[in-house]
């Protein structure tokens, strides 16, 4: 299809679906917590400028702040130590025709429930490729765990030894981004990598590889249990922050609907 | 002996709450004297450096001599009480609501005679101790006290409307995150309150001692975050009508100087927590507390900030930390003037380093948090507004007094 | 010491009494302005025939004597302003007769008059002094009663008063002030009606109070001479004394500032206590009137309740004391009140009383006390004054 009107069309009649994939922005949702002698990142606040009343009669408007990777977010290459010297690294210089691509979803939902530790590994996509079929170059590969299902605390799943939360292996990092040329890593958890991956080989694979490679990342979707494992298109699409190392944004998922 | 208090009973709801009502607050320049020395806990009068004579009232000129030179000094606090009244009517609308009321007579053994509010423990012809107190307008007052501790002296009725004790209170301590926060919900269960509401930030984050303080008796934990507008609006629409007392307990610690240091992000959180932190509990409690000062045994009575002594002047080893507790030093400064008209006192408690992780490369003496906490209490019961913790912050204090330029070289070591 | 100065030539006239009112909406300068005016109109005078001027009041702010002169059209050569509440009578009595017999004026009005709006009282008692304000009134605001709560408490213990004995004085003054038409209070008050009253501030009761009211009293100083020729019934005055803060050691006040002169004050006048044919105390509460039978020398000092119960104190009496009633059944009119029992003693003297009779008085005894700066009444003076021959 090469009409951008046609494709309109197929989303106001529902042909194409819209599928939300962003967390609502509030100030109690988690953030990456860093070891405190660190700078940390900044959660989301609403400061109120006026509801109606004496501060402003007819209007209702906040000012509000948070980090570059607060809530959903996009990573950047230019985050990463790895991806520091890369030529278009930053949000602002990132050709936007990156902003829109398909994904697929590896669901591994009922093994994350058994196990918070759960790490992606070359043999489990290989095992989907085999059902789904190869995972095609430029694609999001999104890992869904169902883990934005989860109350705070279980979500967040901080012990005094650190985050258990599922995530990708190094082996399949280097993989996905050697062997299929993927666009870039999502997840479900705050981080692409998993909790304890300050653990593995090189510590944080998912940054490590993905940003030294200039890929990219998303944190903290939701409803990725709503989209097929092949099929859906994703535009996520950074603000245009200058030098920006990422940022929040809303990510949705096109999808084939039922026509109306 | 004062008969035990009561635990107050449930709030009828159909009544009117009582207003909060204060005494004559106006006092001349020279009585402040009593207010400093009130604020801090220490018996005071003028002692005429040319002739050493003892004089009360406060004035300027002596009364023996005639010399202006006349200094407030710490003196000792013992009379007696050689006689007293029962005043059953009086023209000033915050005593018609508390008449009866004893006053008394005392002849200090120092010299002066003084006119004093009486304990129900301080009898005619007895032998008492004063204490300068500071009413519910703020200004200062005599009181006497039985000369040897009594049973449930704490309970009497006049000395608790010139404290701010936390028996039978409700009290929120806003963080109980950090040792601070839990040493001081378990001395405030210890102390007798009601209920000690616990604010936890990040609930999703543990923390040492979580179990422990979900432990403590009466403590129930509630959401709460200073550095976001919304969850302190929200605490306080759910319970700002049932906390007679605040302590802020957030805290935000790190060392680093003005100059020194690389970047603005931990200035901002150090703002946020502290400074912003305290002006959202101001703004969301204030004014319910405000409202009421005068509601009985357990009527809203304190908001107390825990301040660094290096906010009376700046450390700069932590020197980002200092500044910004001395805006809070500021803030609490207008708030004592907003909250004043419900009788509702702002406690600064000063402390230098702490025994705490952020202070772990400072050698002692240091504070522990469970003192700091007993410290607190101590300072309700006496109903003290300006408090000085440990050896760090008395040393500073003392520096201070005389000469605040020689402090501010030592300091920068 | 130096010989004091006698005050012959000197004649004191024109008793006035603007009749009081509980609650006056009317202005402290309507009232002193109504005083002089009946004070000319007795002493056969022209405003502008007074070229002295002395007045006592507490509510005539944000005015002094100063702003009187304008607001009444009077250009004085001789003008006083004394704020000595209780005090004020005999004091203001005393500096007018020296200004006569200097020549410095030759007809002095002296003049006390107070206004009481609803709530004059509460505003009066919370700024009446520093001391008052730093170290009295943030104790219960209980005004002048607890002050003197606390005296009388002292007292009975000291010298073992009873309230008894307070009855008896206050009792009298009741009996005194049945004939007195101005008076605000005439009902018949009994030994019981005074036990069984209100507790104020312990130990002092509601009959042990005065009525604070609006008022004004008056009286004239010119020389013999002067009233001769004006024809006006007159007063010599054979002594006066004066003291303030006296005693300042006392732990509680226990005696007033007339102990200290009262020696010098019978001997200026040539007569001794037992010639006084009245004697009008200061009585805003009844333990000072006890006080100042001691200290004026009717008795020894701890025998003023044996003095009180020894005597009978009516008009009629062995002692008559306080003749219209005293303030405690007239009625304290601010300032008006140090001029009170002046006023009625020269109508005594003169043979002009306006209700009961001291018969044949020749010889009066005035005393004033008052303005409690801090825990004490600081002002204290006393006049004795003669029938003119």
């Amino acid at each position: 299809m090469t009409d951008p009107l046609a494709f309109a069309r197929a989303i106001a009649t529902g042909s194409v679906r819209v599928i939300d994939l962003t967390q609502t922005l509030a100030p109690d949702f988690p953030t990456i917590a860093l070891p405190p002698e660190f700078g940390q990142c900044a959660p989301f606040r609403l400061e109120e400028v006026s509801r109606y009343d004496a501060r402003g009669p007819a209007w209702y408007w906040n000012n509000f702040s948070m980090g570059e990777h607060t809530g959903t977010h996009f990573d950047a290459p230019i985050h990463w130590v790895s991806g520091k010297d890369l030529p278009n690294n930053a949000v602002d210089t990132i050709d936007p025709a990156n902003f829109i691509a398909p994904a697929a979803v590896i669901d591994c939902s009922t093994e994350s429930a058994r196990d918070a530790d759960f790490v992606l590994t070359v043999a489990f996509v290989e095992a989907w490729e085999a059902r789904h079929g190869k995972i095609e170059p430029g694609n999001w590969v999104l890992l869904r765990t169902d883990w934005s299902k989860k109350p705070p605390n279980a979500y967040a799943g901080m012990r005094e030894d650190g985050a258990h939360t599922p995530g990708p292996s190094p082996d399949v990092v280097k993989w996905l981004v050697e062997q299929r040329d993927v666009r870039g890593f999502g997840t479900e958890t705050i981080g692409t990598d998993a909790g304890q991956a300050h653990h593995f080989n090189p510590p944080y694979p998912a940054h490590f590889y993905m940003h030294g490679k200039g890929r990219f990342g998303l944190q903290c979707l939701t409803n990725l249990d709503l989209l097929p494992p092949k099929g859906a298109v994703i535009v996520a699409a950074p603000l245009k922050i200058k030098q920006g190392s990422g940022s929040p944004l809303r990510v949705l998922a096109l999808v084939p609907g039922t026509p109306s | 002996m004062s008969k035990p208090l009561p635990p107050p009973k449930r709030k009828n709801p159909l009544r009117k709450t009582p207003a909060p009502l204060s005494p004559q607050g106006v006092r001349s320049r020279t009585a402040h004297g009593l207010t400093a020395a009130a604020a801090q806990g220490r018996f005071a009068l003028q002692v005429c450096a040319d002739c050493g004579a003892i004089v009360y009232p406060p004035r300027d000129a002596c009364p023996v001599c005639l010399s202006a030179r006349l200094p407030f000094r710490d003196i000792d606090n013992t009379g007696t009480l050689i006689a007293e009244t029962t005043v059953r009517v009086s023209t000033d609308s915050y005593f018609r609501e508390h008449l009866p009321w004893r006053v008394g007579t005392v002849k200090l053994d120092a010299g002066p005679v003084l006119v004093a509010h009486l304990h129900d423990d301080a009898r005619e012809g007895a032998r008492v101790r004063l204490a300068l107190k500071l009413d519910k307008s703020g200004a200062p007052v005599m009181l006497a006290l039985p000369a040897q501790e009594t049973d449930n002296m704490q309970d009497d009725p006049q000395l608790r409307e010139l404290t701010c004790d936390p028996k039978f209170r409700r009290v929120l301590i806003t963080d109980g995150r950090t040792a601070v926060g839990q040493a001081m919900a378990k001395a405030f269960s210890d102390a007798g309150a009601a209920i000690v509401f616990v604010g936890l930030a990040d609930q999703w984050k543990p923390f040492p001692g979580m179990d422990a303080l979900r432990a403590i008796e009466r403590v129930e934990v509630v959401p709460l975050d200073v550095t976001d507008t919304e969850s302190v609006a929200e605490q306080a629409q759910q319970n700002g009508g049932r906390v007679d007392i605040v302590v802020n307990t957030a805290e935000y610690i790190r060392a680093g100087g003005i100059v020194d240091r690389q970047g603005l992000t931990v200035a901002r959180t150090e703002i946020d927590v502290r400074y912003l932190g305290l002006l959202r509990l101001a703004q969301a409690f204030g004014p319910a507390m405000r409202a009421r000062g005068g509601d009985g045994v357990n009527s809203a009575t304190a908001f107390v900030n825990l301040l660094s002594v290096y906010a009376l002047m700046n450390w700069p080893s932590y020197g980002a930390y200092a500044a910004v507790e001395a805006a809070c030093l500021s803030a609490t400064q207008a708030m004592r003037a907003e909250l004043r008209p419900g009788g509702v006192k702002v406690v600064n408690v000063f402390f230098g380093p702490l025994e705490t992780e952020w202070f772990e490369a400072v050698p002692p003496p240091k504070v522990a948090p469970a003192r700091l906490a007993s410290a607190v209490i101590d300072a309700l019961r006496h109903g003290l507004e300006d408090v000085f913790v440990g050896e760090i912050a008395q040393d500073v204090r003392a520096r201070l007094a005389v000469n605040p330029k020689a402090l501010e070289r030592e300091l920068a070591g | 010491m130096a010989d004091r100065k006698s005050y012959d030539g000197v004649a004191v006239c024109a008793p006035v009494t603007i009749p009081y009112r509980r609650f006056s909406t009317n202005s402290a300068h309507w009232w002193i302005g109504r005083a002089l005016r009946e004070l000319t109109r007795q002493a056969g005078l022209r405003p502008k025939d007074l070229d002295g001027l002395s007045v006592s009041s507490f509510t005539i702010g944000p005015d002094t004597a100063i702003g009187l002169t304008q607001h009444f059209g009077l250009a004085p050569r001789w003008l006083d302003h004394v704020p000595l509440g209780g005090a004020s009578g005999v004091v203001a009595l005393r500096r007018a007769a020296r200004a006569v017999q200097a020549g410095d004026a030759d007809f002095v009005a002296c003049v006390a008059g107070d206004t009481n709006h609803v709530d004059s009282f509460r505003k009066t008692l919370s700024t009446f002094s520093r001391f008052a304000q730093d170290a009295v009134y943030p104790y219960a605001s209980g005004g002048a009663n607890a002050s003197f709560a606390l005296i009388t408490r002292n007292y009975m213990n000291a010298y073992g008063a009873r309230r008894e004995d307070f009855a008896k004085i206050c009792v009298a003054q009741r009996d005194n002030a049945i004939g007195f038409p101005y008076a605000l209070m005439k009902a018949k008050l009994t030994l019981d009606d005074y036990m069984s009253a209100r507790a104020v501030c312990d130990p002092i009761h509601l009959y042990d109070c005065v009525m604070p009211c609006a008022g004004a009293e008056a009286f004239l100083v010119c020389r013999e001479e002067a009233a001769r020729s004006l024809g006006l019934a007159r007063v010599r005055v054979l002594s006066t004394i004066e003291r303030h803060n006296a005693f300042a050691d006392d732990p509680i006040q226990i005696r007033g500032g007339w102990a200290l002169d009262v020696a010098e004050f019978w001997a200026m006048a040539g007569i001794g206590p037992g010639d006084a044919d009245l004697l009008q105390t200061y009585d805003d509460y009844p333990v000072i009137a006890m006080m100042q039978f001691e200290d004026l020398g009717f008795c020894q000092k701890g025998e003023g309740p044996e003095f009180v119960r020894s005597h009978t104190l009516t008009n009629d009496g062995s002692f008559p004391h306080n003749t219209s009633g005293g303030q405690l059944s007239v009625g304290q009119a601010g300032a008006a009140g140090g001029y009170l029992g002046l006023v009625e003693a020269i109508r005594q003297l003169t043979g002009q009383p306006l209700g009961g009779v001291v018969p044949d008085a020749r010889l009066a005894v005035v005393s004033g006390f008052g303005m409690i700066n801090f825990d004490r009444g600081l002002a204290s003076a006393a006049a004795a004054l003669a029938r003119a021959a």
